[in-house]
């Protein structure tokens, strides 16, 4: 360890470089770059993320998950590791900003795929029941467009009813309770076949309306998925536009108050209960928005899909990009989706070496792969404070 | 709603509840005791338990005891299942201690930090008996369920009218509450006890008061996870199998009960570990088996509302415990 742990502020803060200039790192230097600078460098990233379906020219087609036999098509790998930076930036305002272990969300997740599957497919048991009741042709399904609302109203009334009665809790409770959540969520799909239809799940859910492109085919089917993906891009592009505003408003200080000090935020004049409500609502319906694109994309739906494991996972993710740094979940989403994509060659060893990686990570780097920054100095100072009592005895 | 089934074989529920509630039990033990000195949930626990499992399979392998063998070997084939599996399961969790925990504990990290590296040493723990091993040793490791032998023969030994109830639970329960009661003892009453008690209330008076937190946390996981050890023996010899992912869902119903009965209590773990086996057992009787893990988070998440710091309270530092 450096100067850090000698207790000095700015030491932590901003290491000095030569001449006593603050030294200014490469996130520093960004923050500062005036607009005309930094504008064209978005555009050409965000232009690359919309080529990268097609990325043909070596050594950079490498990075492709399909060249092998065994290989998945790669634009279904993109549009999966999109869903999942979706997820990852939901999750990231539940843990990451407002501090609240949710070891559940796949259970929102399951919510927003479920509503699109059950309102939407002609063939589920709910839409079958309605036409009967209102005596709808056979045809009849809610419309996609409507199958959005409807999801993300689910999951926020989920949120809230679940959130209402337990984040009063401490936050080991609140872990445990909201794991017994998405395992409920799980279960009653798979057990309400009346409902939901049980373990063999739905069938086809509706894609998103688009014109008939010159095949005749629609625009959003099996065989363009790169469409698919770019959907999904658009999505997460203007997701995280919201979630960053939301992060730099009132309500954001509010959550980051809370997560620093709940005690110190309510002297405050913050009302925790109610911004943590909020984080929970909105988390909740970003995961409900990333199960709308990955049901609609699948096209079936079954229980089995959301088990607990993946809300691990989810976890994994945000934690390992470094938790409450937006660029950190959508890392660490890609690198937990894609490398185990990219790697199917190694078959069954794949769960082992995430197992190690994982382990190895967050012991040489607590902080995550990009950390938050404030969230990296609370760590130096937790650190520093292990130091020093240590010392002390 | 079958109400005439279960009451009419209330006994016979009641004896499988607490069976199962046993088992729960002795693994919540192992939640509530790091639990309480550390404040972390150890989620590596139940592979811990899963260990212990495979352990009794390899003791029986390797003295080639089945169900036909003699009383003499028999006997010896328990004792040593249960001394390896004892073994194992306390040496994992110290494994996992030193390899995932204390780096971090060092660099006093928060608990999600935790959480994470507790996942990644369960899916290290899972992969090597689900895969690693298979590659290397071949069956019976890998992703099947594996048959244990049950060496001594199930046989009803109080036949109460409509209730019979069998050797292998009373084994389990009586085995199960002696191994509490024992740890409740240790706990409170050694020299030890009282430094793993010093330390769940305030560790750095306790470390001036020349308590070694270091060997009280190592004490700690390796008391977790003997009871984890014992769980594993009982478990075997009641339901004759194991597979590499078995720790997983008596991992999280040891850890409700652990939180039901109030975690860092170890009486607690034992309240709500029973608990919750009948209530499991009540449930599927009354609706189906495919419900029973929804009742169990349903009556967790009651039992917090209500008294959010589980049934008897937290309290492995107070002196109650």
């Amino acid at each position: 360890m450096s100067d850090s742990g000698k207790g000095s502020d700015t030491a932590v803060a901003s290491p000095k470089g030569l001449l006593g200039l603050p030294h200014l790192g490469l996130r520093d230097k960004w923050e500062r770059g005036p607009i005309w600078m930094k504008l064209p460098v978005v555009l050409a990233l965000v232009s690359f993320c919309f080529y990268l379906p097609f990325l043909n020219i070596l050594p950079f087609a490498q990075v492709r998950t399909d060249l092998s036999a065994a290989g998945t098509d790669w634009s279904s790998v993109l549009f999966l590791i999109v869903v999942y930076m979706i997820v990852a930036v939901g999750l990231n305002v539940v843990i990451g900003l407002a501090g609240l272990l949710d070891l559940g969300y796949v259970g929102f997740y399951a919510l927003g795929a479920y509503s699109v599957a059950l309102f939407g497919s002609s063939s589920s048991p709910v839409t079958i029941s309605l036409q009967e009741k209102f005596g709808f042709s056979e045809g009849w399904a809610v419309p996609f467009a409507a199958c959005i609302p409807l999801a993300i109203a689910f999951a926020l009334v989920a949120g809230v009813i679940l959130g209402a009665p337990t984040l009063r809790l401490r936050g080991d409770y609140l872990a445990i309770v909201t794991m017994g959540f998405g395992e409920i969520i799980r279960i009653i799909l798979r057990n309400a076949t009346d409902i939901t239809g049980g373990p063999k799940g739905v069938i086809g859910i509706p894609k998103p309306p688009g014109p008939v492109d010159a095949d005749g085919r629609d625009f959003f089917n099996g065989l363009d998925v790169h469409r698919w993906y770019w959907l999904a891009l658009i999505v997460l592009f203007l997701l995280m536009f919201l979630v960053r505003r939301l992060e730099n408003s009132r309500v954001g200080r509010s959550w980051l108050a809370i997560r620093e000090d709940e005690d110190a935020a309510r002297i405050m004049g913050v009302n925790a209960f109610k911004f943590k409500l909020w984080a929970f609502a909105i988390g909740a319906m970003l995961g409900a928005i990333a199960g709308v694109l990955f049901a609609s994309k699948q096209g079936v739906v079954e229980p089995n899909g959301f088990k607990l494991n993946l809300s691990f996972l989810f976890v994994a993710m945000v934690v390992i990009g470094g938790s409450g740094n937006m660029m950190g979940a959508l890392f660490g989403a890609f690198l937990i989706t894609y490398l185990p994509e990219r790697f199917r060659f190694l078959d069954q060893w794949r769960p082992f070496g995430f197992g190690v990686a994982l382990v190895a990570v967050m012991v040489l780097r607590p902080q995550g792969l990009i950390p938050n920054r404030r969230r990296a100095r609370e760590l130096e100072d937790r650190k520093a404070e292990a130091e020093e009592a240590a010392v002390d005895v | 709603m079958d109400f005439s089934s279960l009451i009419d074989q209330i006994g016979e529920h009641t004896a499988n509840g607490l069976t199962k509630g046993a088992i729960y039990a002795l693994v919540a033990l192992g939640y509530t005791l790091v639990y309480g000195v550390l404040r972390l949930i150890n989620f590596a626990h139940s592979e811990v338990f899963m260990v212990g499992t495979w352990a009794v399979l390899g003791v029986y392998t390797v003295l080639g005891a089945t169900g036909g063998s003699g009383v003499g070997l028999v006997i010896l084939a328990t004792a040593l299942a249960a001394l390896a599996a004892v073994v194992a399961s306390a040496s994992t969790a110290l494994i996992v201690e030193r390899v995932a925990y204390r780096p971090l504990r060092k660099k006093n990290a928060p608990p999600l930090i935790f959480l994470i590296t507790a996942i990644g040493c369960s899916l290290v723990l899972v992969e090597l008996f689900g895969h690693v091993f298979r590659v290397f040793f071949g069956p019976p490791f890998g992703r099947a369920l594996v048959s244990i032998p049950s060496l001594i023969d199930t046989e009803v030994w109080l036949d109460l009218g409509k209730t019979s109830i069998t050797n292998m639970q009373i084994i389990v329960v009586v085995g199960a509450v002696v191994m509490m009661v024992a740890l409740d003892t240790f706990v409170n009453k050694t020299r030890l006890g009282r430094g793993v008690r010093a330390v769940a209330q305030d560790p750095d008076t306790a470390a001036l008061m020349g308590v070694n937190q270091d060997r009280v946390i190592m004490l700690v996981f390796i008391l977790g996870g003997a009871m984890a050890g014992v769980a594993a023996i009982l478990y075997t010899m009641n339901y004759d199998i194991t597979k590499f992912d078995i720790g997983f869902l008596i991992g999280v119903k040891a850890f409700t009960a652990a939180v039901l009965g109030g975690i860092g209590n170890l009486r607690g773990a034992l309240v709500g570990g029973l608990l919750l086996g009948v209530v499991e057992v009540y449930s599927s009787t009354l609706f189906s088996s495919n419900w029973e893990d929804v009742t169990a988070f349903v009556v967790l998440i009651l039992v917090l509302m209500f008294r959010p710091t589980g049934i008897l309270g937290e309290s492995l530092g107070k002196a109650r415990a």
